[in-house]
């Protein structure tokens, strides 16, 4: 038990654990931008596997990793805009569509990868590159801060950049007011004129765009390969993690890196003879304790509305006696 | 102020299935007045209004403003030629403030950022303009539905409306949430606003507007000054059958009381007064009607004796047992039956087949079990037969219902709910939108069912059907019951009306006898 | 005018359709990346039909898309999106090894005892994602899927922790006894008699779904919920009662896969089977009764792409990409179609019932 403790409360732990989450932070926003747009979908699994597919192949072709992170994104939005047209131009069931684009994202990367280098298990023998890390100038030279903040993958700190984006897209941009009306009561929004159905294609495409991001990182950053299923659930992991956050942008990044820290632990105790099964199975036990005990449906919180409103109901009726 | 303002000529509506929902309907507007539009359901208020704000299209007939023809194709065009619309059901988005609600679609914008400062100024303006208490900053879902009211009408006017159309407003307002509003109008049309006002309630329509248009049936019946004309003037010429049913029925032969509703009160989620103190008694052998105009408590009674609805006071008994906790299956096994009237949700499986519907009482029971699967030949059977009884024209028991016509669609629901010996039969608004040949099938069969001893509840808008199939009759009015009459063949349109509507109200003496 | 027929004419039409064009792009994308596309084409269409190995192929690929794909249209007809099937699969394998190696009993006992323990466990993994949600409201869609990943995990565990051969040269189990492994069936082809019970299973599964009062439940849940309650019907129950059962028939193919095709138990991974029943049971409509057509194309095309695959550059996942391909169209195509014939069955409906009113 002590060595537990002792290995935990260390600034090396801590630095794992934002690296661990950095692809739950991307992945939660982008979750949390769809459902604020009523889109919530499951196809993030799929998305971010393209994108990191995309994401690897371009940056080996074209020896660039901005070009690189661009191939993410065209590789994610492939599989978002697949699904938006399915979903919303020809009305099919979203969960559906997006199962089978999960399904289509993984053959086909696999595919891909085996006509690139004969090999369907990674593609480490292209010469992909990384996004590198950064060591932040004046932080790194902090005692125990400067370990845990300093010399992430520069994908890392976007992240953390992007909660804030996101924030500032979703809560303080017109584009962001009509993608909430949209969301909660399309009705409304067309009685004022606004085109859900363009509202609901952005919403999907800024989202898709962040969740190549967290794409990205696992085959430009987190490793510097291409693996078949790489993502290993981390796109329904985000989905959950924005549940627990109430789609809120800093509950958001708090319970991913919840999430995250739970698999840092798990690779902690890896070292110290625990079995390994049961660490690896810990983040996902873990998600569902909270699906389950603080998250409530996928979408936002319903019984808040009604209590409140009983609880107004309640204390006009006390006012007129 | 300009006369005519805006106008409507010669408007005639018909919907796909063959209702004409409005004849030749000419309906005009002064300026600044607050004009009131009024008709029992059904009688075509609310498609003129649509067609006004752009949700419908008139077949014939046009629109004029200012003189002018105009084309209203989608409610975008409305809001942009100053007419505004305030629904029913509000058009609001529950997480957001009020002023985000009202801004939303033209967002003022600083710094390529949403100037939410900016909004809530604009709101601020807007709400003391034109007087409206609102915090601009409150979240609508915190608001009562009265404030909600406002902010809609306050949607409208800070989009340019200067007409705008009030749909039933005072339904879900309480009495001085109703004041407030009032207050509020009168002070818009002291700043040159007009009103549109629609509603049934004749007692407000008289404290507020300046003329008056009446419909019914689809026309327009005429168009007074208030002044000039009383309530119960407007009650003669608003409620009236248009169609004889003659229905032949012998003498009910009253038996043993089947339900008893005692001192029922309910006030829903949103803390209006729904239900008050409502108390009734239906025997074996009688058809008990509820006449009203729709949203004055007969969805709720309906649904708290259906056992859909299980929040209430009060007590309510089928055949001696207090139904409380009861399962909607036992009480289905206790002998209710309920003809539900939304059809398309509670009424049938629209992917089931025929043959499926019909079963979902009893599809269970030993009788239809033949080891451990159903006994379909006995199903079969039954089915092939009841269609055949019934006369659903389909293409076979195994057709999905949702291919069938309104009618047809009801005479499976009625397949079922007569058919599993019920002693008391809930049928709300049992002809609602269906033809004219099943509505008269339908009501044949409730009458038959009453002969043979069922005791029938009766909830019905159309009057002509709730005043000549029922034995016995109440009117419900605001959740009370405001009339009862033990010979339904005796009353007359004009006392109806003037019940209905809340004109005149029955002493609780007078209508104790519906309690025996 | 037989409506029903059309209907189901419709239906064939459209799938066939979505088939069609699938294959097209299959042929397409191996015109463009094989040197001899001709032969390579021919090896995936023909070559399943080559021996009499490979048709057994066909028929051991089949057999656990049975059980899968019927537990599917189970869980799917209650309107449940409940994926855990493919973590059930796994632990249902997982717990028939441990019953197979650790058991010692005659084969008429131990086959069906070790296809029990494979059903249980099955239903365990599909009861937590249901228990989520009927308890806290939580849908099943994303729980289900970290159901998954953790029976990967606890399957593992367990068969590392308590099975393991350390004698063999990889990550197995010890041998499953004889008397519960599913003999030969038709010699020199692989075909187990795990086919006979998958038939039987989905002749039990379409008979409980279509013809038993439970499955009339579960059907009339899925299609309108409202509409069940107001009938009377106890709606959780039989929400629950679909997903155990469900979730029970994915273990117990799990349980026939590895004790039909395998002496050990060897995955080191989810296997997919999970997720190919859902595909089919979309393809089939959740309908047992077409599921064999549907479970009959998937592993024709698998194997298919495997021949394929040994004698060409063209990887075998062309199968699932085709796969994942017709349900995208059928799923889309569905509601269309539905869209358009509500449409134009309405139309018509109203048309004479504006005749009756006037």
């Amino acid at each position: 038990m002590d060595k537990i403790f002792a290995a935990i409360f260390t600034p090396a732990f801590l630095f794992s654990v934002i690296r661990v989450s950095t692809p739950l932070i991307l992945g939660s926003m982008a979750a949390l931008i769809c459902n604020r747009g009523g889109m919530l979908h499951i196809a993030f699994e799929g998305i971010m596997l393209s994108a990191a597919f995309f994401g690897m192949l371009t940056s080996a072709l074209t020896q660039n990793v901005f070009l690189g992170i661009l191939g993410a994104i065209g590789g994610g939005l492939l599989i978002s805009m697949l699904l938006g047209y399915f979903s919303l131009v020809l009305n099919s069931n979203r969960t559906l569509t997006g199962i089978a684009l999960n399904t289509f994202s993984s053959a086909g990367t696999v595919f891909a990868l085996y006509l690139l280098v004969q090999d369907k298990g990674t593609s480490s023998s292209l010469p992909s590159l990384t996004v590198s890390n950064l060591q932040l100038p004046v932080i790194k030279d902090i005692p125990v801060l400067g370990t845990i903040l300093s010399g992430h993958n520069a994908l890392t700190y976007l992240a953390f950049l992007v909660v804030f984006l996101t924030y500032i897209i979703i809560f303080r941009t017109a584009l962001g007011l009509q993608i909430r009306t949209v969301g909660e009561n399309p009705d409304a929004a067309a009685s004022v004129g606004i085109n859900v159905m363009r509202i609901r294609f952005i919403t999907l495409g800024i989202s898709a765009v962040v969740a190549s991001l967290a794409g990205a990182y696992m085959s430009m950053g987190y490793l510097s390969w291409f693996s078949r299923d790489m993502m290993a659930g981390r796109g329904f992991m985000s989905i959950a993690a924005q549940n627990l956050g109430a789609a809120l942008p800093l509950p958001s990044l708090l319970a991913s890196l919840a999430f995250g820290a739970v698999t840092a632990l798990a690779n902690v105790l890896q070292t110290l003879n625990m079995p390994s099964e049961i660490i690896q199975a810990m983040p996902y036990v873990a998600t569902l304790f909270g699906l389950g005990i603080f998250g409530f449906s996928g979408q936002r919180s319903q019984h808040r509305q009604a209590r409140s409103i009983l609880a107004s109901a309640k204390q006009k009726g006390s006012e007129e006696e | 102020m300009e006369l005519n303002i805006l106008s409507m000529e010669h408007i005639t509506k018909v919907y796909s299935n063959g209702f004409v929902a409005n004849k030749d309907i000419n309906f005009s507007v002064h300026e600044g007045e607050i004009h009131a539009l009024v008709g029992e359901n059904g009688a075509g208020k609310s498609t003129l209004m649509k067609m006004l704000f752009g949700t419908e299209k008139p077949d014939q007939g046009r629109i004029l403003l200012h003189g002018q023809e105009i084309h209203i194709d989608n409610p975008t065009v409305a809001i942009s030629h100053g007419i505004g619309m305030v629904h029913q059901h509000f058009m609001l988005v529950p997480s957001l403030s009020v002023a985000d609600n009202l801004v939303v679609g033209m967002e003022p914008k600083k710094n390529g950022l949403y100037d939410i400062a900016k909004a809530k100024e604009i709101a601020k303006e807007a709400a003391d303009k034109y007087n409206f208490h609102i915090d601009p900053n409150a979240r609508i879902r915190d608001l009562s539905v009265g404030q909600k009211q406002k902010v809609e009408i306050l949607k409208a006017l800070v989009r340019g409306a200067k007409i705008l159309i009030l749909d039933e407003p005072t339904a879900v307002l309480t009495p001085q949430e109703t004041k407030e509003l009032f207050i509020e109008l009168k002070q818009l049309k002291s700043l040159g606003y007009t009103v549109i006002f629609i509603s049934h309630k004749l007692n407000e329509v008289k404290e507020l507007c300046d003329r008056i248009t009446i419909l019914r049936g689809g026309r327009m019946i005429s168009v007074e000054e208030i002044a000039g004309i009383t309530e119960l003037d407007i009650s003669r010429k608003m409620v009236g059958r248009d169609v004889r049913l003659d229905i032949e029925k012998k003498p009910a032969v009253a038996k043993q009381t089947i339900l008893k509703v005692s001192h029922v009160n309910k006030v829903n989620n949103l803390g209006k007064q729904v239900l008050n103190d409502v108390s009734f008694c239906i025997p074996g052998g009688v058809i008990l009607g509820i006449a009203g105009v729709e949203g004055n408590g007969q969805s709720e009674i309906s649904e708290i004796i259906s056992g859909m609805e299980r929040t209430f006071d009060g007590e309510v008994e089928v055949n001696g047992r207090n139904i409380r906790n009861m399962s909607v299956r036992q009480l289905r096994e206790n002998g209710v039956a309920h003809i539900s009237e939304d059809r398309m949700t509670y009424g049938i499986v629209g992917d089931g087949s025929i043959s499926e519907n019909i079963i979902s009482d009893r599809y269970y029971k030993k009788e239809f079990q033949k080891g451990l699967l159903m006994n379909q030949k006995k199903i079969d059977d039954l089915v092939t037969d009841l269609i055949e009884k019934f006369g659903i024209k389909c293409d076979g028991k195994d057709q999905p219902a949702r291919m069938l016509s309104g009618g047809n669609m009801q005479k499976v629901v009625a397949a079922r709910e007569f058919t599993n010996n019920a002693d008391l039969i809930i049928a709300n608004q049992p002809t609602r939108g269906i033809d004219v040949g099943a509505s008269m099938f339908l009501r044949n069969k409730l009458v038959e069912l009453r002969d043979l001893g069922a005791a029938i509840l009766l909830i019905s808008a159309d009057l002509s059907e709730v005043m000549e199939v029922s034995d016995r009759l109440i009117v419900m009015s605001g959740g009370m019951i405001s009339a009862y009459f033990e010979d339904a063949s005796q009353v007359t349109e004009e006392e109806m009306g003037l019940y209905m509507l809340g004109l005149k109200q029955m002493s609780p003496g007078e209508i104790k006898g519906v309690s025996n | 005018m037989n409506t029903k027929n059309i209907e189901k004419q419709f239906q064939i039409l459209r799938t066939l359709l979505a088939i069609a064009i699938a294959t097209a792009v299959a042929f397409i994308i191996i015109y463009f990346i094989d040197d001899n596309p001709t032969a390579t084409i021919k090896e995936f269409v023909l070559g399943p039909l080559q021996s009499r190995r490979k048709i057994g192929n066909i028929i051991t690929n089949m057999t656990p898309m049975l059980f899968v794909g019927t537990g599917v249209c189970l869980i799917f007809s209650a309107n449940q999106t409940n994926m855990a099937v493919e973590g059930g699969f796994f632990v249902g394998a997982m717990l028939a090894s441990v019953a197979a190696t650790m058991i010692k009993l005659p084969t008429p006992l131990h086959i069906p005892l070790c296809l029990m323990a494979g059903g249980v466990a099955g239903a365990a993994a599909t009861a937590i994602p249901t228990f989520l949600f009927v308890k806290y409201n939580a849908k099943p869609v994303v729980s289900s899927i970290m159901v998954n990943n953790m029976c990967l995990y606890v399957g593992l565990f367990v068969i590392n922790h308590l099975i393991r051969d350390p004698g063999a040269g990889f990550l197995a189990s010890y041998k499953f006894a004889e008397t519960s492994r599913f003999p030969e069936m038709v010699k020199g082809t692989g075909v187990h008699y795990g086919i006979l019970v998958g038939i039987v299973v989905l002749i039990v599964g379409y008979l409980y779904l279509n013809k038993s009062k439970a499955g009339y439940e579960i059907r009339t849940v899925g299609r309108n919920v409202d509409f069940a309650r107001y009938s009377g019907i106890h709606v959780s129950r039989v929400i629950t009662k679909a997903q155990l059962l469900g979730g029970f028939l994915a273990g117990m193919g799990g349980a026939v896969e590895v004790l039909g095709m395998y002496k050990r138990f060897q995955y080191q991974a989810l296997t997919n089977h999970g997720f190919d029943g859902i595909m089919i049971g979309i393809m089939a409509s959740y309908n047992p009764k077409m599921l064999p057509l549907a479970a009959l194309f998937l592993a024709y095309i698998r194997v298919g792409a495997d021949c394929m695959q040994r004698n060409s550059n063209v990887p075998v996942e062309l199968a699932n990409i085709m796969i994942s391909v017709i349900v995208i169209m059928i799923v889309a195509e569905s509601f269309l179609y539905k869209m358009k014939h509500r449409r134009i069955v309405a139309a018509a409906g109203k048309e004479l019932a504006g005749k009756e009113a006037a």
